[in-house]
């Protein structure tokens, strides 16, 4: 079920305000399940929950950096403390802490950031330094999440890589890569339960699952090759079942309330 | 192991070529770049694809990281004999690392204009629904090539085991990653994790 929190954020969005209230109200609680099914994919994909912002409050968010520099080191303190996903961090510190955007902003942008290929968090970097400071901003957003969480993995790797061949460390890091893979697996999972209102209902979204899990696993295709075929028909599928649903029509692009 | 030019060349490329099909994050392509990198190639051993990948997981920082520590791997290996590893190992960390984000922020920094426009417009949101469950296969994947280099059941059988309750302690707990990864870490320590 959705807290009244999720709610409010999900309203809070501009798009899903816009393309789907009308047929909230016409196809019984279908969309709602749509809305909850692109909900949790923003957040699941980033293999962590919103839970520790609980904040309810909208912020203003007129407030901008005031330097690229400022960017920088907002996005450094950032991705220093992003442990397996950094999507409530980020919300954390560019909408509670500076303001720099509003809920609704951020959730905007976040969802550009995942439709286009590459890291979302890095995504979300590049559009907020060119948002603010064109491109030499974007560089150095993009730097800001890199840099120093690199310099922290090169020490860590250069520490492990003296004492790795110890059978004690050897065998933590492979307890730890074994923890790695169900980390992975877990979040796959969550990202899963998010299909179970997928427009192409959750078994057929499970097939695409299924033969990309199979493609890369056993007959370790490429990925292009994969994107190129099991992605475009999942899209075009989809694209035929949210074009049945109330409300839309073909072309609707312009179909504001 | 000796590496040349061409060696580090062929990486640079990988690297940059797969960045456009990164969608859903990095994570989606550790299945190629396992073939690529320890099975059609050899450039680093199953070990290390495990441990940088644990490793970038126990630091801060995105999970695009991980495919540096692919790259330093390979530096290590690449180092010519009775040379420092270190500088090799960094070079080959930054070359990824910077491979494998230019082509994807270069088409973010001009494409983000016209998907915003046009985010409202069905076909970018049949996008979004539509690649997500390639995704949830991708990463399925990504976790699968993590653990099941050997398929040997009675010698790997506890490293599937300490992986499936990761699952479970994932998918039903709010424990944080580092408690995970400890976790692994002081199971992996009584020598149990073949």
């Amino acid at each position: 079920m959705l807290s009244p929190y999720r709610y409010e954020l999900i309203y809070s969005n501009e798009y899903f305000r816009s393309s789907k209230i009308s047929s909230i109200e016409k196809t019984l609680g279908y969309s709602i399940k749509l809305l909850e099914f692109e909900y949790e994919t923003l957040v699941v994909m980033q293999d962590t929950f919103l839970s520790d912002s609980k904040s309810p409050e909208h912020h203003v968010g007129n407030a901008r950096p005031e330097s690229p520099k400022a960017l920088f080191w907002a996005l450094s303190m950032l991705a220093l403390q992003g442990f397996g996903g950094v999507f409530p961090i980020a919300r954390k510190v560019i909408v509670e802490k500076h303001k720099w955007l509003t809920d609704k902003q951020f959730l905007e942008e976040w969802a550009v950031a995942q439709v286009l290929p590459g890291p979302n968090i890095v995504n979300l970097s590049v559009m907020l330094g060119n948002r603010w400071f064109g491109g030499l901003g974007a560089f150095l957003a993009v730097l800001g999440i890199f840099f120093f969480p690199s310099i922290v993995l090169i020490l860590v790797a250069i520490f492990f890589e003296h004492i790795k061949d110890l059978p004690l460390v050897a065998g933590a890091l492979k307890g730890m890569g074994a923890v790695s893979a169900g980390l992975i697996a877990g979040s796959s999972i969550k990202l899963a339960t998010g299909l179970k209102t997928h427009p192409i209902t959750l078994w057929g979204a499970l097939v695409f699952s299924f033969f990309a899990f199979l493609g890369l696993v056993i007959f370790h295709f490429k990925l292009i090759s994969l994107l190129l075929t099991l992605a475009p028909l999942s899209i075009y599928l989809t694209y035929r079942r949210i074009r049945e649903l109330p409300g839309n029509h073909p072309n609707n692009s312009e179909n504001q309330p | 192991m000796s590496f040349g030019l061409s060696d580090w060349l062929n990486i640079a490329w990988q690297f940059a070529s797969v960045s456009l099909f990164a969608i859903g994050g990095a994570i989606g392509l550790l299945p190629e770049m396992h073939q690529f990198f320890v099975v059609e190639n050899k450039y680093i051993t199953e070990d290390q694809f495990t441990s940088g990948i644990a490793l970038a997981q126990a630091s801060p920082g995105p999970n695009a990281l991980m495919m540096a520590m692919l790259g330093w791997g390979f530096g290590i290996n690449a180092t010519p004999a009775g040379q420092s590893t270190i500088p090799f190992a960094v070079m080959a960390f930054v070359m990824s690392m910077i491979c494998i984000l230019l082509p994807s922020c270069l088409l973010n920094y001009t494409a983000t204009k016209w998907v915003h426009k046009n985010s409202e417009r069905m076909i970018v949101r049949a996008f979004k629904h539509g690649v997500a469950p390639v995704v949830v296969g991708t990463m399925l994947a990504s976790s699968w090539i993590i653990v099941a280099h050997d398929m040997n059941i009675q010698i790997y059988w506890p490293t599937w085991l300490l992986a499936f309750v990761a699952v479970l302690l994932v998918v039903f707990t709010r424990l944080h990653i580092l408690a995970l990864l400890g976790l692994g870490a002081l199971v992996g320590m009584t020598g149990w994790i073949a």
